[in-house]
């Protein structure tokens, strides 16, 4: 087991840079997820970490000693991807065990470590039966079995399970986590699915082209994201965004849509917040669908606080419903119950909770708060 | 626009059956989903109505005519592949010119369909460039825009959507039905992501192993499930499913778990299911989908069962619990608020209006519930 600290980490491969002086601690036994879309660098990162990429610039450490010269098989660490390597001609417990075999370790400790990593991934009906014969479900876990078995300081998993079919990606997310916590190792997720990451990992870095965005807990992740690229790649469907400036009236403070006809009253904290501030003419105003509430009559209680608009889409999606409403120039997407149905074109009024308000600049992208 | 009719289809390859028996009935104007997971047949379905395979039994029509010998060029179907073949040597423009050049279309002709549906996908910026210089999400439009010019009856698509990244796969879903509900054309969908056959289709087909196992709109789908694998494969996470026995005490029907004990409101109702099924010995699987669980800190009734909080799953707009009730886990959704710990004790009711029983031996529903009545908590130790 090992801590990690990346330290102005960079690669570049020719002219393009692909990780950019990035810097991140992972500690002892955690389970940290990187995270973005194709080509953020997220891959690149963990060949650097594993070894298989040397770095530009910058340094890796594993607890306190530095490894970027230290090659790949003396690191420590293990591997699952996403094409995972298993021999199609041996038995399950043959695979798992080959990692022991090739250092010569008992036949009986063999035996005994393959049980109990079978015992783990739940795959113990299956030791006798031959890899080749596998489901693809079964095939991944004993991938991860061949890796668990040689108890490496550092698990690196990139994408293992996006060759799997949804149901039991659902189960293997819950039993890896589950896996992670009883062998306490750290372990680096890679993965282009938020959702993967959102319910594994401790820490999640979001990534793109190359720069860190964001490094902290799922909950920071998603209830406080650092700028639009973050909002608006973490949660399903994502952050509903409105262009707005601020304006003041009456002592009041206001959140106007640029296109519509929609405006918000802001409270004391955001109002003094942007107020201060040189250039709020240009703004986004930011809300995940599940904090908007969407009616077909106007809330008598705060008529100010409503938006106006019509339905263009319906996405029923089983559990819940996704309302699509426009107002003025802007879609906004809103998480309904399942049964609520509103007809195509009907009028809908929106509540946002403010509560749950982000404000971003526009040019920048960064989250003001 | 088209009407797409298969009547018991089976094909064959060597001695596999990839299809068996299977009719469907796809409507004119209609988003129909095919969904299945790898190997349930939903592509040589497609390809059969493309024309690309032949059946070895039963009859397809396009719109009442019967095309079993019409050749794929003349059935005027056309199909969006998930692995889009672009020409890299051409521009965007070129490539989705190029089928309407194949049939000798007149220049001026080709250059306002081509413009028409660029502009339809929003990529008329775009048209200048090379497959190389697009992304994703763009090449996908652009190879959709190669279907679209040609103007066919029908559109089948064959996993369009499945090597784009999460985060774009999100835009491209909306936008496709939008572009379906705009060209008023019949969408041929495969797919084996859920989300996307619940949230496009007007009408779903769900097929496993080359059998059809139930066709109708999403909701009746996710309410109403014909068996354990629809079930399965629609809502995320899936349904749970309890080993229960059906015992009848003092004249009154019960489903029994190991925790609790089931009443169901519609005792008739499931009797009459019951009748001449092969559930005789009484085995049954109950099913509960995670959102029609309540998760307590208290008991909040007499029925409430104790159940062991495994792991949590932070989603964000929900968190998922996995719970250990007895020796099953079962899944969860509960709000984000929620502050619930790993290995916490914690009490779980089900919502008794939306409980599930599927026969253990041929795994076919037997009974929804539909009125409330409640489970009787049965033990109250893990």
């Amino acid at each position: 087991m090992a801590s990690i600290r990346l330290h102005n980490l960079r690669k570049t491969f020719g002219n393009v840079v692909a990780v950019h002086s990035l810097s991140l601690s992972i500690a002892d036994g955690e389970f940290a997820a990187l995270l973005g879309p194709s080509g953020c660098g997220k891959t690149t990162t963990m060949n650097m970490i594993a070894g298989l990429e040397t770095p530009t610039a910058g340094d890796i450490f594993f607890g306190d000693k530095r490894v970027n010269d230290v090659p790949p098989d003396r690191r420590g660490v293990g591997f699952v991807f996403q094409n995972y390597a298993i021999f199609t001609h041996m038995t399950v417990a043959e695979n798992i065990g080959f990692g022991l075999r090739v250092q010569r370790r008992p036949p009986d400790e063999i035996r005994r470590e393959v049980h109990k990593v079978a015992e783990l991934l739940d795959i113990t009906h299956l030791l006798t039966t031959r890899a080749g014969k596998l489901s693809i479900n079964d095939m991944q876990k004993v991938a991860i079995g061949r890796s668990m078995i040689m108890k490496p300081r550092i698990f690196l998993l990139d994408e293992p399970f996006s060759n799997l079919d949804a149901s039991f990606r659902f189960y293997m997310r819950g039993e890896l986590k589950r896996l992670q916590r009883e062998i306490g190792q750290t372990m680096i997720y890679v993965t282009h699915d938020q959702v993967e990451a959102m319910s594994m990992a401790d820490k999640i870095a979001v990534m793109d082209f190359g720069v860190l965005q964001q490094f902290g807990t799922p909950d920071e992740i998603y209830n406080t994201p650092a700028n639009l690229f973050v909002a608006n790649f973490i949660g399903s469907p994502s952050m509903n965004f409105v262009r707005c400036r601020y304006c003041q009236e009456n002592g009041q403070g206001y959140l106007v849509q640029q296109e519509g006809p929609a405006r918000l009253v802001l409270d004391a904290r955001r109002r003094h917040l942007l107020a201060q501030r040189h250039r709020a003419d240009d703004l986004v105003l930011g809300i995940r669908p599940e904090f908007i509430h969407a009616s077909p009559t106007m809330s008598a209680a705060e008529p100010e606080t409503a938006w106006p608009g019509r339905v263009v889409f319906l996405e029923p999606l089983g559990a819940r419903t996704i309302v699509h409403v426009r107002v003025g120039a802007d879609t906004l997407q809103v998480a309904a119950p399942a049964d609520y149905r509103p007809a195509l074109d009907a009028p809908q009024w929106l509540t946002l909770d403010p509560r749950f308000l982000h404000v971003f600049d526009a040019q920048s992208g960064l989250a003001i708060r | 626009m088209a009407h797409l009719q298969l009547n018991h289809i089976t094909k064959r390859f060597g001695r596999i059956e990839a299809i068996k028996h299977l009719s469907l009935d796809i409507r004119n104007g209609e988003f129909f989903c095919l969904l299945g997971p790898p190997g349930a047949g939903k592509t040589t379905l497609l390809r059969l109505i493309a024309g690309l395979e032949r059946p070895d039994e039963g009859d397809i029509y396009i719109d009442s005519v019967r095309v079993n010998d019409v050749f794929p060029g003349d059935r005027d179907v056309a199909i969006v592949f998930q692995n889009l073949a672009l020409y890299p040597h051409k521009t965007v423009y070129e490539n989705i010119a190029f089928p309407l050049r194949e049939r000798k279309i007149a220049p001026a002709e080709i250059e306002q369909r081509v413009r028409a549906a660029a502009k339809l996908l929003h990529i008329e910026q775009l048209l200048a460039r090379k497959p190389a210089r697009l992304s994703g999400g763009e090449r996908q439009r652009v190879a959709i825009g190669r279907a679209l010019v040609r103007r066919p009856r029908a559109y089948l698509m064959d996993e369009p959507l499945a090597n784009l990244d999460a985060r774009l796969r999100l835009e491209m879903r909306v936008e496709l039905k939008h572009l379906q509900k705009d060209l008023g054309q019949t969408f041929l969908y495969v797919t084996n992501d859920q989300i996307e056959a619940l949230s496009m289709a007007d009408r779903m087909a769900v097929l496993n192993k080359g059998v059809l196992q139930q066709c109708d709109e999403p909701d009746v789908i996710y309410r109403l499930p014909a068996n354990r694998f629809v079930a399965t494969i629609v809502g995320s996470p899936p349904m749970n499913f309890l080993p229960c026995t059906l015992a009848v005490a003092n004249g009154t029907l019960t489903v029994r778990h190991e925790h609790f004990v089931y009443r169901p409101a519609d005792e008739s109702g499931l009797r009459a299911a019951l009748a001449g099924r092969s559930a005789a010995d009484g085995r049954v699987w109950l099913g509960v989908r995670p959102e029609d669980i309540g998760v307590y800190e208290a008991a909040p009734t007499n029925e409430a069962m104790l159940a062991e909080v495994v792991v949590l799953e932070p989603l964000g707009q929900e968190t998922i619990v996995d719970l250990r009730l007895g020796r099953e886990i079962i899944k969860a959704r509960v709000p984000p608020t929620r502050r619930l710990h790993e290995h916490q004790t914690v009490w779980i009711t089900f919502d008794p209006a939306k409980l599930h029983l599927f026969d253990a031996v041929t795994d076919t529903r037997l009974y929804t519930s539909t009125r409330e009545q409640p489970l009787v908590g049965g033990r109250k130790t893990l």
